[in-house]
């Protein structure tokens, strides 16, 4: 490879940003090759059982698996800081008891 | 003791069939009886590529089903004796290919053959699966491209899980890394992922670089194996993989930039 084209090339070393990509893109997906099918499942059951006394977003609940040495951990993070208790059940048969919405 | 052996690679358009003709070819210029078989049902195309599409009378499905018998649809190589043709059907039913039946004829195939060659169609559907889900050994065909890489090591994890060595818990299936449509000159400037950069994301044994090359196309064309077309750089890098797999060792060529020749620049092939 000439010096001008090392300089001068507009395409220079796409080959070495293809590779850059690929590994952090498959570091990524090996590590959730192995994870068995039940995660999602349990993240949502989480999030409905945690939903019934306080207001969370789905994103305040995340599932891992990942591994300690020779130990697999299933790590769950629930977000609670600011998460607001849920407001007592809603009485049906009462107007004016559910909560006006804004709009 | 028989071999089956899955040609793969999870992405389309990569060389597969390419691939399977000429190593099957290249297995049975050394000798090795082999049937290649196309797992690419209701998309027939080994057939085409072996030069063999007028003689198709019998299919894998009509023999799944028992419509026909095996040695009715095994189609003889007219250049080769030791090489046969296994072709699919052009059915539209992707699931025709059921497991026990195709597990059937492979065993009936085993008793026959050296190696069992199976041509897998793209993707990690069905029919891919159930093509590489009784091999021995696996060739991954990648080209030195983001895409053909991811999809690449996606098939070797399934292969990892659920091929029926892996059901079983018995020594997983050999796997071998063929990067194919290699150029070069563009790895010299830097364009393209080099065949180091290849094996060091996948890490499985490079079994061969078959460089990018005319004779390819020419090849399918004409409905020749490129193996068989022992001048092209294609055929030659197809024979050196052939070689290896049989465990012989081969230098790899085609891996540095041809320096230019004005003779073979005015009169020669590629």
């Amino acid at each position: 490879m000439g010096l001008f084209n090392l300089l001068f090339s507009p395409h220079r070393q796409s080959a070495a940003i293809a590779k850059e990509r690929l590994k952090i893109v498959l570091a990524h997906e090996r590590a959730g090759r192995n994870a068995p099918d039940f995660l999602p499942k349990l993240q949502n059951e989480l999030i409905e059982v945690v939903g019934r006394y306080v207001q969370i977003r789905d994103d305040m609940i995340r599932v891992n698996l990942g591994k300690s040495g020779e130990t697999s951990l299933l790590e769950i993070n629930i977000e609670i800081d600011g998460a607001k208790p849920k407001p007592p059940p809603v009485r049906t048969g009462l107007a004016g008891a559910t909560p006006a919405r804004p709009g | 003791m028989a071999k089956v052996v899955v040609i793969t690679s999870g992405k389309g358009g990569v060389g597969k069939t390419t691939t399977a003709a000429a190593f099957a070819a290249g297995l049975a210029m050394r000798g090795h009886k082999t049937v290649v078989i196309d797992f690419d049902v209701g998309l027939r195309n080994l057939d085409l590529i072996m030069g063999c599409e007028r003689r198709v009378v019998f299919d894998f499905i009509n023999v799944i089903n028992g419509d026909a018998n095996l040695n009715q649809a095994l189609i003889k190589d007219k250049r080769n004796d030791s090489l046969f043709i296994f072709p699919t059907s052009q059915t539209r039913d992707k699931n025709a290919l059921k497991r026990e039946g195709v597990e059937r004829v492979i065993e009936e195939l085993k008793q026959q053959f050296d190696y069992i060659i199976c041509d897998s169609p793209a993707g990690i559907e069905h029919g891919a699966i159930t093509a590489l889900y009784f091999a021995d050994s696996a060739i991954i065909v990648t080209n030195p491209e983001v895409s053909s890489v991811r999809d690449s090591d996606r098939i070797i994890g399934i292969l990892a899980s659920r091929s029926r060595r892996a059901e079983r818990n018995e020594s997983p299936v050999e796997v071998n890394l063929l990067l194919t449509r290699y150029d070069p000159a563009r790895v010299a400037k830097g364009e393209m992922l080099t065949v180091e950069d290849v094996g060091e994301i996948l890490s499985i044994p490079l079994l061969g670089v078959i460089p990018e090359s005319e004779s390819v196309l020419r090849a399918s064309n004409t409905g020749t194996p490129v193996a068989f077309d022992e001048d092209s750089p294609a055929g030659r890098a197809y024979l050196d993989a052939v070689a290896r797999f049989l465990g012989e060792q081969r230098e790899m060529r085609f891996v540095k930039p041809e320096r230019r020749n004005l003779f073979r620049a005015l009169f020669g092939r590629a």
